[in-house]
């Protein structure tokens, strides 16, 4: 943990959540049919807070998770371990689904979650919501809502937790 | 991992790694779209040189669930009949390009053998009296779900009951049973032990039956009888089967097991669909998870990465 940097406190992730929640309230003009779907594994604690939070200021909306691993192209070309089991128990047809994930970096990840969600329906639309924008994009994937734009470099390592954003 | 050919080389881990990542498989197939593109462009061949329709059925099925393409090969109607060796209708198959086989015989470790002529992934869906590894795996797949034991086996009483001697399942599961901490016991006629058992053995069932979690009858077969190792059927089934007293004597929680195809009125002897505790049917359902597990954790997972390079 030596040449680690914190660039986000607990403090500044809590406030980012908050403005973010506030964002999602207000594009989607109310909640009606909004629905938060977490990435594994990274995602799904950002989703839950973004759900307590939107709950707090408006009113509860579904949460669920997602495992995109079966769904990724680099299968077999790197080892692949699933995180939990995807939980999706509310309808997606017709949902106005926001995908949260800690940290967008190549847009890989979304792309496969992309496909997985449209395994389970056809919502109305997608958004994307992120802690963490990296840049380095390798598909046209842009977020919708995000808690910290942060350029960095490919060899760097970013951590996104409730305790904080890292680099390292 | 490469190959799936026994619990025992697979180990602890891997077998702990399968049934984890058959909760993933399971989750996909109650979806009403039970397919994933993980395996897309892999090919696996189903080789049965013995006949059995439900563990082809439940590959084939795992494979299209995991979107790989499938190839069965047809003994009966091939060059085997002509006189071609086991060899050379691997290394045919293979040189189509073949990602896994998988392969059933009646030697013992026939697989072992398959995966030196070939660079694919080998699979055992049965070689002899050896082993039935994927059986093994959707039993105690059953097990975890149906009794909420997700990290360990420890203390659980476990009776696999009838022809152990000359059961691969028996073996498998007695392995993967024990590997995860169940106790074990063999409950069977003399004539139809091995010679040697790593775990306790019983011969009479009512002794222990109030006691068990789970009871796993296996298939009691005809030519046993003709080979005169049981005196008769009907003996067996008053020893040995399942009838409506003993059922009446089973905990409340004790699953009943059986690994198909059943013989009602032997080993059976109550319907199993009037039994609470029937597990029966979702091990058949729980089959096509843990077999979609074994296929992708040896094609997709890259878990194999680097024992390849």
């Amino acid at each position: 943990m030596t040449d680690s940097k914190q660039v986000l406190g607990p403090d500044d992730v809590r406030r980012a959540v908050t403005r973010m929640a506030h964002e999602i309230i207000e594009r989607n003009h109310g909640l009606d049919r909004v629905a938060l779907i977490g990435l594994q594994r990274g995602g799904v604690w950002l989703a839950v807070a973004l759900a307590a939070e939107i709950a707090r200021i408006d009113h509860d909306i579904p949460v669920g998770s997602i495992d995109a691993s079966l769904y990724r192209d680099d299968i077999g070309l790197r080892p692949v371990s699933p995180g939990s089991v995807s939980d999706v128990s509310f309808e997606i047809d017709g949902a106005i689904v926001v995908l949260v994930d800690d940290v967008l970096y190549t847009g890989r990840t979304v792309k496969a979650a992309l496909d997985a969600i449209t395994d389970y329906g056809r919502p109305s639309a997608v958004q994307l919501a992120v802690l963490v924008d990296r840049g380095h994009r390798e598909l046209p994937i842009r977020p919708d809502y995000v808690g910290k734009n942060l350029p960095t470099s490919t060899a760097e390592q970013v951590v996104a937790t409730v305790e904080g954003v890292t680099i390292s | 991992m490469k190959h799936f050919r026994s619990v025992d080389e697979a180990g602890p881990d891997a077998i702990r790694r399968l049934l984890d990542l058959a909760d993933h498989m399971a989750e996909v197939n109650r979806r009403p779209n039970p397919k994933v593109p993980a395996l897309r462009g892999k090919t696996v061949c189903n080789v049965f040189f013995e006949d059995s329709t439900r563990t082809r059925l439940s590959f084939e099925t795992a494979a299209k669930r995991l979107s790989a393409d499938i190839m069965n090969f047809a003994v009966s109607s091939s060059s085997v009949n002509k006189g071609e060796s086991l060899r050379d209708t691997i290394e045919t198959i293979a040189a189509m390009g073949v990602d896994a086989f998988v392969i059933r015989h009646k030697s013992s470790g026939v697989p072992w053998q398959v995966s030196d002529w070939t660079r694919a992934s080998v699979i055992n869906a049965g070689d002899g009296w050896h082993a039935h590894p994927t059986q093994a795996l959707l039993d105690c797949y059953t097990i975890r779900t149906a009794l909420n034991r997700t990290n360990s086996f420890d203390g659980l009483k476990i009776a696999i009951v009838g022809d152990i001697k000359h059961s691969r399942v028996a073996r498998s599961d007695i392995s993967a049973f024990t590997m995860l901490g169940a106790d074990v016991t063999l409950v069977a006629p003399r004539t139809l032990l091995p010679p040697e058992t790593t775990v306790p053995v019983e011969t009479n069932l009512d002794d222990i039956i109030e006691d068990l979690d789970v009871i796993y009858l296996l298939r009691m077969q005809q030519e046993r009888m003709t080979e005169s190792l049981v005196p008769s059927l009907r003996e067996y089934t008053t020893r040995f089967g399942l009838t409506p007293e003993r059922a009446r004597r089973l905990p409340e929680h004790a699953l009943i097991m059986h690994p198909g195809p059943m013989n009602r009125g032997v080993e059976m002897a109550v319907d199993p669909s009037e039994l609470p505790g029937s597990v029966i049917t979702q091990q058949v359902t729980n089959g096509i998870a843990v077999r979609m597990a074994v296929l992708f954790d040896l094609l997709g997972s890259g878990s194999n990465l680097e024992e390849n390079e």
